[in-house]
């Protein structure tokens, strides 16, 4: 049994990796820049250290310089990193491949995307013990099969002869971490090995995760952007930001007593709070709403929900659970097999052909991943000042004041309109988003995980400016997310979905703190709180 | 940042020679020493003072001739090339933003067309209605569009399937404008880099068309007729065949180290280093 919370369990001085004022440059557009600036680490052996920070931290390349690699358009420019006595950085590249896989091992985010989809799985996962020469290839299968079973792999002894893509996501992650763990590796780096999952999976790979590791005394690097997961797996934290270390502490005193600004405001999103309010006047509704891709599969069964005026509905539940398909329903991209939407009263005609261009006003979209939701090809102007053009018609001076107007009112310089998304950040990005639905004056605007894809700073940022055009304009949020936190925040009434239908619906109070449905009681409590003993919490309460 | 040093020398020659030749084009009248279709001397004359590269068969100067020759067929070929990806971008985009059975048919029509040997079928049209210069540009324009057609319209789907182009479904946008201003933009880069291989074809199918006598008429000057007229020299040693020959060659070599560059540009391939 796992020990309470994660204490550390190595003795004194036993250095396995040591990191010296690492420098890494990076080539953009033919210059070399720097993007680590000189970072120290110290790793002891079968000790875990959380490594977080926001999207262009450099945590990933530190974690790969951990194994003396850098990705290509990179370069190790200064410092030394130190594996078991050596210098990695200083070998050359046919002795460094004889630590890789053998003594250091590595997990990536997608296990989609990083095993070969031609080969089965035991066939990937024995590899690097055959090519070491560690084990002869029966013992290797032998101890590949144990592995799966160790980490709670279904029927561990058949697993490994599928293919890839006929294990779902979380097993992937699991078989990758068995990949690593094959040639029982001093250290192992967890490159966001539970992103992509969803949260009542990711709660059995971190389980999985921390047992075998402490089981072989494996030292790990365990790299994530989410304190809550780091909290229930690190010994000790380090926090990075623009290639610099901002802090480093143990996991406990990080918690309980961050020292700097920007690890405090890690916390943000949990930081908003909002008094939740009721409102009788209906906006939209939906009344036994089907609908479904192709002609087999159904994805939405009879959905039956209520959209109050100038209020926040938040629609969770996890990916497939049919809640963007909902959106695609309502916004008339996908027309129902049968019900209909009710939009102030009116029917709304199915499709968006159907409509008339005063229906599509008021009804706007926002999308999860501003990247793909703006035209590269058109400056800020243009796609703030289409709607406006296109709906309003607005045009010459009074458009090009109006998209001045509504930079402001996203918090951006006019300047901006004279930009191409490709010069915005991701935070950027989305308010540009949001702008070009307010353009339109709609009366309500559907947000399809428009936090998902930002860094925890900037979701608090692009919700806290949600909240406040709420307030000013009245508009109505349907607010789509997996994202309880955000729920929390923003949310006034909850509707929880699952396999296409609606489980749970009603005030935020009653369903986060009183849910009913088994279901929403395990989306709740699968949810990573900033505790340590969290995940021991909840796995003793599941085994009950 | 592209800089000018970053243009690799093989570029470089093709924009020289492709400046050469449309400076040649343009002035032709003021560069070539004769007319175009004047006798000015006695058949097959050798090289000298008067005659830069000798005479032809009828007496006509070969230098003149080459010169005008530039303007004929590269001028017919740009037009073509120009013709054919208005129709091929057209209806691509198009196929794409409708869809379904519109998408069907005309991607059908192309399979269909794109499955007979172009030359051949060139030369069946144009036997067919008349070797007239306009009847050229059009065969050769539609035989051609389906090629830029299927590039069109296979770049057009990745863009489709991106949330802007929802987005501007969703706001309710008419087809012109999905097509012109939230697709083209986004594919342009690759349409460029086909129009400089696509200028090549044409311009070969031109010359070759006019080697077998269906292509730009007598007595305009043109390379490929001018090979043709002079093709049975190359047995007794004469390399007055090879200068147009030389001419077609250079050209496109010019062009595709131009248009190899700009595909590299684009498609990222140099950053895979």
């Amino acid at each position: 049994m796992p020990s309470n919370a994660p204490s550390p369990h190595h003795t004194g001085d036993d250095r396995l990796l040591e990191i010296r004022d690492l420098k890494i440059e990076g080539q953009t557009d033919g210059i070399w820049q720097p993007i680590i600036h000189g970072i120290d680490l110290d790793l002891n052996r079968g000790e875990i250290l959380g490594l977080i920070g926001e999207s262009g931290a450099g945590k990933s390349t530190v974690g790969l310089a951990a194994m003396g690699y850098v990705k290509p358009g990179m370069r190790f420019t200064g410092g030394s990193v130190n594996f078991d006595g050596r210098d990695l950085l200083s070998m050359p590249d046919k002795d460094q491949r004889r630590y890789r896989g053998k003594r250091i091992a590595y997990v990536a985010q997608s296990g989609q995307a990083s095993f070969n989809p031609g080969y089965r799985l035991i066939e990937q996962t024995v590899e690097a013990a055959l090519v070491h020469s560690v084990l002869p290839r029966d013992q290797a299968i032998a101890r590949a099969i144990d592995l799966y079973g160790k980490l709670s792999l279904p029927e561990p002894e058949i697993i490994g002869f599928r293919y890839p893509h006929q294990v779902s996501g979380g097993q992937l992650q699991r078989a990758m971490t068995a990949m690593a763990m094959e040639c029982q590796p001093d250290l192992i780096v967890f490159d966001e090995p539970t992103t992509a999952l969803d949260v009542t999976t990711q709660v059995n790979v971190l389980a999985s995760i921390r047992d075998i590791v402490q089981e072989f005394n494996t030292a790990a690097i365990y790299i994530t952007h989410d304190l809550a997961v780091v909290a229930q797996l690190a010994d000790r934290i380090k926090v990075l930001r623009y290639g610099r270390e901002v802090e480093d502490a143990e996991t406990q005193r990080m918690l309980s007593d961050p020292q700097e600004d920007y690890t405090k405001s890690l916390w943000a999103v949990r930081n908003i709070t909002r008094t939740e309010r009721s409102s009788d006047d209906i906006q939209l509704s939906v009344k036994n709403v089907s609908a479904s891709y192709g002609k087999t599969v159904k994805v939405l069964k009879d959905i039956d929900i209520d959209i109050p005026k100038g209020r926040t509905v938040a629609v969770v539940g996890e990916s497939g659970s049919g809640k963007s398909t909902l959106a695609r329903s309502i916004i008339g991209l996908l027309p129902p097999d049968n019900g209909e939407v009710l939009f102030q009263g009116d029917a709304l005609p199915p499709s968006i052909g159907a409509r008339s261009k005063d229906l599509l006003r008021r009804i706007q979209l926002i999308y999860q991943s501003p990247d793909t939701a703006l035209n590269p090809r058109q400056s800020v102007g243009e796609a703030i000042g289409r709607p406006l053009e296109f709906y309003l018609g607005l045009k010459g001076r009074a458009r090009e004041a109006r998209v001045a107007e509504l930079l402001n009112l996203i918090e951006l310089d006019e300047s901006f309109a004279y930009r191409l998304p490709g010069e915005l950040s991701g935070g950027q990005k989305q308010r540009i988003c949001i702008a070009r639905a307010l353009a339109a004056n709609p009366d309500l605007i559907i947000c399809d995980e428009v936090t998902s894809a930002l860094d925890q700073i900037v979701q608090e940022e692009i919700l806290n400016l949600l909240i406040r055009l709420q307030e000013e304009l009245g508009i109505t949020y349907v607010f789509i997310t997996h994202d309880i936190a955000v729920v929390r925040a923003i949310a006034d009434e909850v509707i929880v979905m699952q396999m296409g239908k609606v489980v749970e619906k009603g005030s935020r109070s009653a369903v986060l703190d009183n849910p009913q449905s088994p279901y929403t009681q395990l989306l709740l409590s699968a949810v990573p709180k900033m505790d340590p003993g969290w995940l021991d919490q909840v796995l003793a309460e599941r085994s009950k | 940042m592209r800089t000018a040093a970053s243009v690799p020398v093989t570029a470089w020659i093709g924009f020289v020679v492709i400046a050469i030749y449309l400076f040649a084009a343009i002035f032709a009248p003021l560069l070539a020493p004769y007319g175009e279709a004047e006798l000015v001397g006695r058949p097959f004359q050798p090289w000298g003072d008067e005659f830069r590269l000798g005479t032809d068969q009828l007496g006509r100067d070969l230098l003149s001739r080459l010169i005008y020759g530039a303007r004929n067929t590269i001028g017919i070929a740009a037009l073509t090339t120009m013709l054919s990806f208005f129709i091929g971008v057209s209806l691509g985009l198009l196929a794409v933003v409708r869809g379904g059975l519109f998408d069907h048919i005309l991607s059908r029509a192309s399979d269909v067309l794109m499955s007979i040997p172009q030359l051949i079928f060139a030369l069946l049209l144009l036997s067919a209605f008349g070797a007239t210069a306009v009847n050229l540009i059009l065969i050769l324009a539609i035989i051609d569009s389906t090629r830029v057609f299927r590039l069109a319209r296979a770049t057009a789907i990745s863009v489709v399937a991106m949330d802007y182009y929802e987005a501007a479904r969703i706001r309710g946008e008419g087809v012109v404008w999905m097509m012109r201003r939230e697709i083209l933009p986004n594919i342009l880069p690759p349409l460029i880099a086909e129009v400089g291989l696509r200028f090549c074809f044409v311009f070969l199918a031109i010359s070759g068309l006019s080697f077998l006598g269906v292509g730009i008429q007598p007595p305009t000057a043109d390379w490929g007729s001018m090979v043709r007229e002079s093709a049975t020299l190359i047995s007794y040693g004469n390399i007055m065949p090879l200068l147009p020959a030389a001419a077609i060659a250079i050209l496109t070599i010019a062009v595709n180290f131009v248009a190899d560059w700009f595909l590299n540009q684009t498609s990222g391939l140099r950053d895979a280093k």
